[in-house]
């Protein structure tokens, strides 16, 4: 188990290198001079050559890849061009808004998408597997930026529930406040994260209870379901444990890869409802061409994602006992 | 297996597919308008007998718009998608069938591909070829193959095995003749009802970039570009995004409507969903 998670985070390194080489590689491509852009149309050819020297984009680009590769290695992403601070503290700024909203998402569509599935392959070929099955036809077509913008139409401008834009206190204080009896800071940190999360979770639980339904139709066909019905069992029972711990499988792993789709997702959700994450950062950065913070969003989105791919391998195994890591 | 006519999914899909292609070719030549004719006097009209679809902030009719909108739209979504279907599918044969440490290479390869949030990378792409509709097809074609590449992968390195193949090679085939003439028909299936389903995802992944403002530049109206604009006039007149809106979903209802129903009749075994990632936006 120990070396099996210590083999898979060694497999990191060679993803890592592949990813900043491919970033950089593309940003290479990008037409402009980031030093040019930084000092504005008035400056002097002296002086755009004296920033590009002290921003090293006058050197070769193997030096420069080979020297981010070290730099790297010790923790260090550079200097943002724009937000004049170290890429690394501009994204451990945004990383906790936008895992706040990704976890919330993730947790409504986990219930929501699990209610839905369970219910329709429950109820097959009734009305309630044609309703679930319709809204989850819908939840997949529909572009995740206009459901957000249909959401904000209706409970902020329309009936004036939610707060439109932006972020209220932290999620991770404002629990601990409510812990010690002050609940004041968590509704109103609530209610920013409602809408974002509310966008991301029901588009995914769509695709989820789309999942969960054939996973449990396919279950509910097997032996072992006749055999708990003719034990008599009741339906609460074989459905909850027999039959979904078994669809759990798939679903956890479709799970996994749709976090990482959470993460995309934010991409957009974060500009429309003004919400500070890396997703919103990672669109100002690619519009300035702002090469070191570009090159470190989509290494932490990479590193995110490839842990919670590993996660949900161990997580599949500690679900089915048959399952061995190798 | 159901009759061809019976499938819901595979009809109603289908009908809206053919209505849309029918509304991008045809759009602008019945509505009497053109896209970017003004009239200010008729702003944010709702939609009438003179105007289908209502008009816009400058009183430009939006049924012409959508319908422009509508073939910039097609066009980035279905030759992006065959790009990537094309080196999808001969880079997953190709790598499934050598084996060893080529497919090795490939597959880290992929990977990495993999390890990027999908429309982070499409936006980065962009940013660096530039806006257009060619540059928009590549950045999507990008981040597209990898997902043909893993299933037709994963279909070669099983079938390879398989007597017909033996057979094929004993009677003196070539590679290519073994690729393409014997394992190929063997993947086209699932391929053909992924493609579909990625039409849909191609779609969303467009009028995303160009909701951003990455997409083809302005004045071209673009579905996801519509949308943007329209949410500034949100408060007073939700319709103009709403129109948008509605047609970005129904046309990638009908294409997921019709890949779901093709998927009856050219994946029985489920090859294409076990293998696909889910969705991406």
């Amino acid at each position: 188990m120990i070396w099996y998670v210590l083999r898979r985070l060694a497999l990191f390194i060679p993803l890592i290198l592949g990813v900043v080489a491919v970033t950089f590689g593309i940003m290479e491509l990008v037409p402009g001079d980031p030093a040019a852009v930084l000092l504005g149309d008035e400056a002097s050819e002296e002086a755009v050559r004296d920033m590009r020297r002290s921003l090293g984009l006058d050197r070769p680009w193997w030096i420069r890849l080979g020297s981010y590769y070290a730099d790297l290695a010790h923790g260090d992403m550079g200097i943002s061009y724009f937000q004049n601070q170290p890429v690394t503290d501009a994204i451990r700024q945004r990383v906790v808004p936008t895992l706040e909203v990704a976890v919330v998402a993730l947790l409504i569509s986990i219930l929501i998408g699990l209610a839905l599935g369970v219910a329709a392959a429950f109820w097959r070929g009734t009305a309630i597997d044609a309703t679930s099955m319709l809204f989850a036809q819908l939840g997949v077509s529909m572009p995740v930026f206009w459901f957000g913008i249909l959401l904000m139409y209706l409970l902020a401008i329309r009936f004036d529930l939610l707060p439109s834009i932006g972020r209220g206190p932290p999620l991770a204080g404002a629990l601990v406040e409510a812990a010690l009896g002050r609940p004041a800071a968590l509704l109103e940190s609530l209610s920013h994260i409602a809408m974002p999360a509310l966008t991301l979770g029901l588009t995914n639980a769509a695709v989820i209870s789309r999942l969960v339904r054939s996973a449990m139709l396919e279950t509910l066909g097997q032996d072992f379901i006749r055999t708990a019905h003719a034990k008599g069992l009741l339906n609460v029972r074989i459905i909850f444990v027999h039959a979904l711990g078994n669809a759990m499988l798939p679903v956890v792993s479709v799970i996994g890869l749709r976090f990482g789709a959470l993460l995309g997702g934010a991409v957009l959700t974060e500009s429309i409802f003004g919400w500070p994450g890396l997703g919103q950062l990672a669109v100002a950065a690619i519009s300035q061409r702002d090469l070191p913070l570009v090159q470190g969003i989509v290494l932490t989105f990479a590193v995110a994602f490839a842990l919670v791919n590993l996660l949900v391998d161990l997580l599949y195994a500690l679900i089915d006992p048959r399952i061995r890591l190798e | 297996m159901k009759p061809l006519a019976v499938n819901l999914s595979l009809s109603i899909g289908g009908t809206i597919v053919i209505a849309v292609l029918l509304f991008a070719l045809f759009g602008t030549i019945v509505s009497g308008f053109e896209p970017d004719q003004m009239n200010m006097k008729n702003r944010f009209s709702l939609p009438t007998a003179e105007h289908w679809l209502g008009t816009d902030n400058f009183g430009r009719d939006l049924w012409t718009r959508m319908a422009v909108g509508a073939r910039v739209s097609l066009t980035i979504a279905l030759c992006s998608v065959a790009i990537a279907v094309v080196v999808g599918t001969t880079v997953g044969l190709v790598s499934g069938y050598i084996g060893g440490a080529f497919d090795l290479l490939v597959m880290r390869i992929v990977d990495i591909f993999l390890g990027f949030p999908p429309i982070v990378l499409a936006l980065a792409i962009v940013a660096a070829l530039g806006p257009g509709m060619l540059n928009l097809t590549l950045s999507l074609a990008a981040i597209f193959w990898t997902e043909y590449a893993r299933v037709v992968r994963s279909v070669t390195l099983a079938q390879r095995e398989a007597d017909y193949v033996t057979a094929a090679a004993a009677l003196g085939a070539g590679s290519a003749r073994i690729l393409f003439r014997e394992i190929l028909p063997n993947v086209i299936g699932p391929v053909i009802v992924l493609a579909t389903l990625g039409i849909g995802t191609a779609i969303i992944a467009e009028s995303g970039l160009s909701f951003l403002g990455f997409g083809v530049e302005p004045p071209t109206p673009t579905w996801g570009w519509t949308l943007s604009y329209g949410t500034r006039y949100l408060r007073a007149e939700p319709w103009l995004s709403t129109v948008a809106g509605l047609a970005i979903m129904i046309t990638v209802l009908g294409f997921n409507l019709f890949g779901d129903g093709l998927r009856d009749h050219l994946d029985p075994r489920g090859v294409a969903r076990r293998i696909k990632s889910a969705p991406r936006q």
